[in-house]
C-alpha cells in the first residue's frame, strides 16, 4: 500500500509538470523554442487561485488559467512570429513578466486557502475497473479530474501529430517552414494557434499547483517546475505519450525526499531537493548524445520565417 | 489564340531593397507549351516565377491567369489557380515520408490515413510515367528521387501551370532524360510548363519557345525554330561569347602530389574510398568523373586534409602529410587550395562580406593582437576588379550575391594564396554561361602557371575538352585513369558505371 501512496503523489506532483510539457511540445513542433514556460505557468497559477478563491468555481478558475496561459503566449507570438524577435530573449522575458505579474496580483492572497467547494469539484475520482489494476491502477485512476484532462490531452495531442491532416501541416511548419509556405499553408496561422493553446496548457499547469496540488497561494509557486518541463520536452523526444512517463517521473523524484524522510530515512534534504533539477541535466546530457533522427527536435526549431528573405 | 493563353505578365517590377530584380518584364506562356525563362545569373528569373507562386509579391505591374487578374498573397492562392512550382532548392522535409510530403497543405478528410490519396498518386504516377516509394523519408532518397516527388507533389494538387526552376543542375544525364519526358507527357496532356535554365542544349531539345532575361529586363521572346544556341546566348550576355573550352598545352609537367593506396570511412562506417591511388603533376588539369555519392567529396577533403584516413599516404613533394590537419599543411610551407562543393556551407561565411571572408584564410599569419584588415581591402578591390564580380562593394555580406558571384569571390581567394594544387568540386554548379567560361579561364589560366588542378566536374564534355587526364571514380574505388585527348564520353561513362579500364578495352579487342 505504501508503493501506491508513493505513485499516487507522484502523480500529483507530476501533473502540472505533464500540462506544462504538453505546453511546451506545441510550441516546439511549430518550430518555436519558447523559455517562457515557467512564466505562464505561473501567470495561470496566479489567474487560476484568484478566480477559484473569489467565485469558487473550479471550472473558472481552469477556463481563467488557461486564457492567461495563452495571453502571455500571445505576447511571446506577436514578438517572434510577427516581429521576428529572438525566441531566447523573448521566451526569458516573458518568464520575467509572468514571475512579477504573478507576485503583483498575488499579494495580497499570499497564503490563503481555495474553498472547500472548489477542493471538493476537484476531488479525486475513482474510475471503475481501471482502478482495479494492481499497483498502478489506484495511483492512475484515482484522482482528481484535472489530472484525467492530463492524460486525455496528451493522447489527443499526439493522435493530432501523428495521424491527422492539421498535425502533419503543423509538423511541416516546424520542420522547414519554407516548404510549408510553399505547400500552401498558412505558417503564421499554425505557428499563432499552436503557441496559444501551448501557452493556455502552461497556464493550466500552473493552475494545477494553486487549485489542487498545493491549494493555497504562496509567492513562486511553480519553484522552477516551468525549467524543468523545458528539458522534460526533449525528454519525452517531443512526444505527447512520452510526456505522461517524463512527468510522472520527474513529478516522482520531486516528492521523494519528503516520502524518504517521512519512512525515516536520513539523506540530506537538500541533496535531495537537487535531485530533480540534477536528473534534469543528465537528461539533457544524454538527449544530445542519443542521435536519432525520429527524436529529433523539429529541424526549424528557433528560427524566425520570413517568407521573402534570400 | 487569346483562350489559350495560361499566364500572362504585364509590366512587372520587384525590387529588394536598392536592388532591382525584375523591371517591366512580360511573359505570355500558352497551353500545351513548353516555355524556357533563360538568363544570365542574376537575370531575375527566379524572382519573376517566385511573384507567380506567390513567394514575393511585385511591386507593379500585373498578373493573368487564364485571362483573369490575379493578385497573389500568398502560395495558397496560387495553387488554388492550378499553379504548380518546383523550386531550386527542393521544399521538402527530410523526416517526413514522401506521402506525408505530397498530403501536406491540401484539403482533405481530416485524419492523414486513407486509401483513396493513395490510389489517386499511384494513378497520376501512371499517367506520367513517375515513381515514387510513398512510405520512403525523404532524408533516405538521392535527389533524383526528390525530384520527381516534387513534380508528383505538384501534379496531385492538379496543377496545370508548371514551373520549374533549374530542374536538371543536379541529376545525371538518364534522369534529365527522364525527367525531360515526363515534361513532354504534361505538355501533351495540355499543361504549360515554364522552365528555368541557362543550359542552352536543354532549351534546343526540350523548350517550343523562349524569354531571355538580362538584368531583370525583357530582352526577347522567341520560337525556337527560329533561333540558335549562339543567338541565344548573345541575347542572355548582350554579345558574342566564345563558347570553345580551350585545353592550353604546357610543359613541365612533374609529380607534384602523390595519393597512394588511400581510404576512408564515411560517417555510417561504410568505405567511401577504397584504395585510391594516382598523382597529380603540375600545370595539369586532371579531371574526375564519377556519379554523385561516389566519393568524389571524401577525395576532395582527404587530399585536403579533412577526413582521417583510414589506410594509404598522402606524399606532397617527397614529404609525408598523412594525418596533418590543414592549418599544419600550410604551416609546412605547402599551400594547397580548396573550393569545395558547398559553397557556402564550407566555402565562405554567407553573413561576412568580402574582406573578412579574405581574412578568414590569413588572419593568423597577421602579428599582434589586432586584425589589420588594410591589405585585405585592397585585395578584395583587386579581386572584385579582376574577376568581374558584381557586388555594391567589398563590405556587402557574400550570401546576397549571386550563385556565380560567389563562386568567383571563394576561386578567387583560393588563387591570391598561390597555391601549388587547387583542388575544386563542381565549381560552375549552377552557374551561368558567362560565369562559366570565366570559371573554366581562370582554371586554365592556373595551369599555365604550374598549379595542378583538380577538377570535379559533372558535364563530361567539359571534362573532355578541359582534363588532360580523367580520375574516373565508381563506389569509391578508381575504375579508370585515362588521357583526355584519347577516350570518349561512352568510354567514361561505362566506368563511371563500374566496368574498369582493364574489361573495356578487352572489349574493344575482342
Amino acid at each position: 500500500m505504501e508503493i501506491s501512496l508513493f505513485l499516487s503523489a507522484a502523480v500529483i506532483a507530476g501533473t502540472p509538470l505533464l500540462f506544462a510539457t504538453l505546453g511546451g511540445i506545441l510550441n516546439e513542433k511549430v518550430g518555436n523554442l519558447n523559455l517562457g514556460v515557467e512564466g505562464m505557468m505561473l501567470m495561470g497559477a496566479v489567474a487560476g487561485f484568484i478566480v477559484g478563491f473569489k467565485t469558487n468555481n473550479a471550472l473558472l478558475a481552469m477556463l481563467a488559467a488557461g486564457a492567461i496561459g495563452a495571453l502571455g503566449a500571445l505576447i511571446y507570438a506577436v514578438l517572434t512570429v510577427s516581429l521576428h524577435a529572438n525566441q531566447v530573449v523573448t521566451g526569458l522575458s516573458l518568464t520575467i513578466f509572468g514571475t512579477g505579474f504573478s507576485g503583483f496580483l498575488g499579494q495580497k492572497m499570499v497564503g490563503q486557502v481555495i474553498s472547500d467547494q472548489v477542493k471538493l469539484s476537484l476531488a479525486p475520482i475513482r474510475i471503475p475497473l481501471l482502478s482495479k489494476i494492481p499497483v498502478i491502477g489506484e495511483p492512475l485512476f484515482n484522482q482528481s479530474s484535472f489530472v484525467y484532462l492530463g492524460y486525455i490531452s496528451a493522447i489527443l495531442l499526439f493522435v493530432y501529430f501523428l495521424y491527422t491532416n492539421w498535425g502533419l501541416n503543423a509538423r511541416m511548419v516546424g520542420e522547414n517552414p519554407a516548404a510549408a509556405d510553399a505547400a500552401g499553408i498558412h505558417v503564421n496561422l499554425y505557428k499563432y494557434i499552436h503557441i496559444l493553446i501551448g501557452g493556455a496548457f502552461c497556464g493550466l499547469g500552473g493552475a494545477f499547483l494553486s487549485l489542487v496540488y498545493v491549494p493555497a497561494w504562496q509567492e513562486g509557486i511553480t519553484a522552477g517546475r516551468g525549467w524543468i518541463a523545458v528539458a522534460l520536452v526533449i525528454f519525452a523526444g517531443w512526444n505527447p505519450l512520452k510526456a505522461i512517463l517524463g512527468g510522472f517521473l520527474f513529478g516522482g523524484l520531486d516528492i521523494l525526499g519528503f516520502r524518504l524522510q517521512g519512512a525515516g530515512l536520513s539523506v540530506n534534504q537538500y541533496f535531495l531537493d537537487m535531485v530533480p533539477y540534477a536528473v534534469t541535466i543528465v537528461v539533457l546530457v544524454i538527449a544530445g548524445i542519443k542521435k536519432n533522427s525520429l527524436n529529433a527536435p523539429p529541424k526549424s526549431l528557433g528560427n524566425a520565417y520570413f517568407r521573402e528573405e534570400r | 489564340m487569346r483562350e489559350s493563353v495560361m499566364v500572362e505578365l504585364k509590366n512587372i517590377t520587384k525590387t529588394f531593397g536598392t536592388v532591382l530584380a525584375n523591371e517591366d518584364v512580360d511573359l505570355i506562356v500558352q497551353k500545351g507549351e513548353i516555355h524556357a525563362l533563360l538568363g544570365e545569373n542574376g537575370a531575375g528569373k527566379s524572382t519573376l516565377v517566385n511573384m507567380l507562386s506567390g513567394i514575393y509579391s511585385p511591386d507593379s505591374g500585373s498578373i493573368f491567369i487564364r485571362g483573369k487578374q490575379m493578385n497573389f498573397d500568398s502560395p495558397k492562392e496560387s495553387i488554388a489557380c492550378g499553379i504548380g512550382m518546383v523550386h531550386q532548392h527542393f521544399k521538402l522535409v527530410d523526416r517526413l515520408t514522401a506521402k506525408e510530403n505530397i498530403i501536406a497543405g491540401n484539403k482533405g478528410s481530416f485524419f492523414t490515413s486513407g486509401k483513396e490519396i493513395e490510389k489517386k498518386i499511384i494513378s497520376l504516377c501512371e499517367k506520367y510515367d513517375l515513381t515514387v516509394d510513398l512510405s520512403k523519408r525523404v532524408q533516405d532518397m538521392s535527389v533524383g528521387e526528390k525530384q520527381m516527388l516534387e513534380i508528383i507533389k505538384v501534379l496531385y494538387r492538379g496543377a496545370d501551370i508548371l514551373i520549374l526552376d533549374e530542374p536538371t543542375a543536379v541529376l545525371i544525364p538518364q534522369e534529365v532524360e527522364r525527367l525531360f519526358n515526363i515534361i513532354r507527357r504534361m505538355k501533351k496532356e495540355g499543361c504549360a510548363v515554364i522552365i528555368i535554365t541557362h543550359k542552352l542544349g536543354e532549351v534546343m531539345e526540350l523548350c517550343d519557345k523562349v524569354t531571355v532575361l538580362r538584368r531583370g529586363k525583357n530582352v526577347e521572346s522567341v520560337d525556337i525554330a527560329q533561333t540558335s544556341p549562339k543567338h541565344l546566348t548573345e541575347l542572355m550576355v548582350g554579345g558574342a561569347v566564345d563558347l570553345e573550352i580551350q585545353r592550353v598545352k604546357t610543359e613541365n609537367k612533374e609529380p607534384v602530389y602523390e595519393i597512394k593506396n588511400i581510404s576512408v570511412m564515411n560517417s555510417d562506417g561504410l568505405k567511401a574510398l577504397q584504395d585510391v591511388s594516382f598523382t597529380m603533376h603540375t600545370s595539369e588539369i586532371l579531371g574526375v568523373a564519377a556519379v554523385a555519392g561516389s566519393g568524389q567529396k571524401e577525395l576532395c577533403e582527404a587530399l585536403f586534409g579533412l577526413v582521417k584516413l583510414s589506410q594509404g599516404e598522402l606524399v606532397f613533394k617527397g614529404e609525408n602529410i598523412t594525418g596533418k590537419t590543414p592549418r599544419e599543411i600550410y604551416k609546412k610551407g605547402i599551400s594547397m587550395s580548396s573550393v569545395p562543393e558547398d559553397r557556402l556551407g564550407m566555402g565562405l561565411v554567407g553573413s561576412m562580406d568580402i574582406v573578412d571572408n579574405l581574412l578568414l584564410k590569413e588572419y593568423y599569419t597577421q602579428k599582434g593582437l589586432f586584425i589589420n584588415r588594410k591589405p585585405l581591402k585592397e585585395k578584395a578591390k583587386e579581386l572584385v576588379n579582376r574577376l568581374q564580380v558584381s557586388t555594391p562593394g567589398i563590405h556587402h555580406p557574400v550570401k546576397q550575391l549571386s550563385g556565380g558571384n560567389i563562386q568567383k569571390v571563394l576561386l578567387g581567394r583560393e588563387i591570391y594564396l598561390e597555391p601549388d594544387v587547387l583542388i575544386t568540386s563542381y565549381p560552375v554548379r549552377g552557374l551561368d554561361i558567362g560565369a562559366t567560361y570565366q570559371i573554366y579561364d581562370l582554371l586554365n589560366e592556373q595551369k599555365k602557371k604550374g598549379v595542378s588542378v583538380l577538377f570535379v566536374g559533372e558535364d563530361l564534355d567539359v571534362l573532355l575538352n578541359l582534363s588532360d587526364r580523367i580520375l574516373v571514380l565508381c563506389d569509391g574505388k578508381v575504375t579508370g585513369l585515362v588521357d583526355a585527348k584519347n577516350t570518349t564520353k561512352e568510354e567514361i561513362g561505362m566506368m563511371m558505371a563500374g566496368h574498369t579500364q582493364e574489361t573495356i578495352q578487352n572489349k574493344g579487342g575482342a
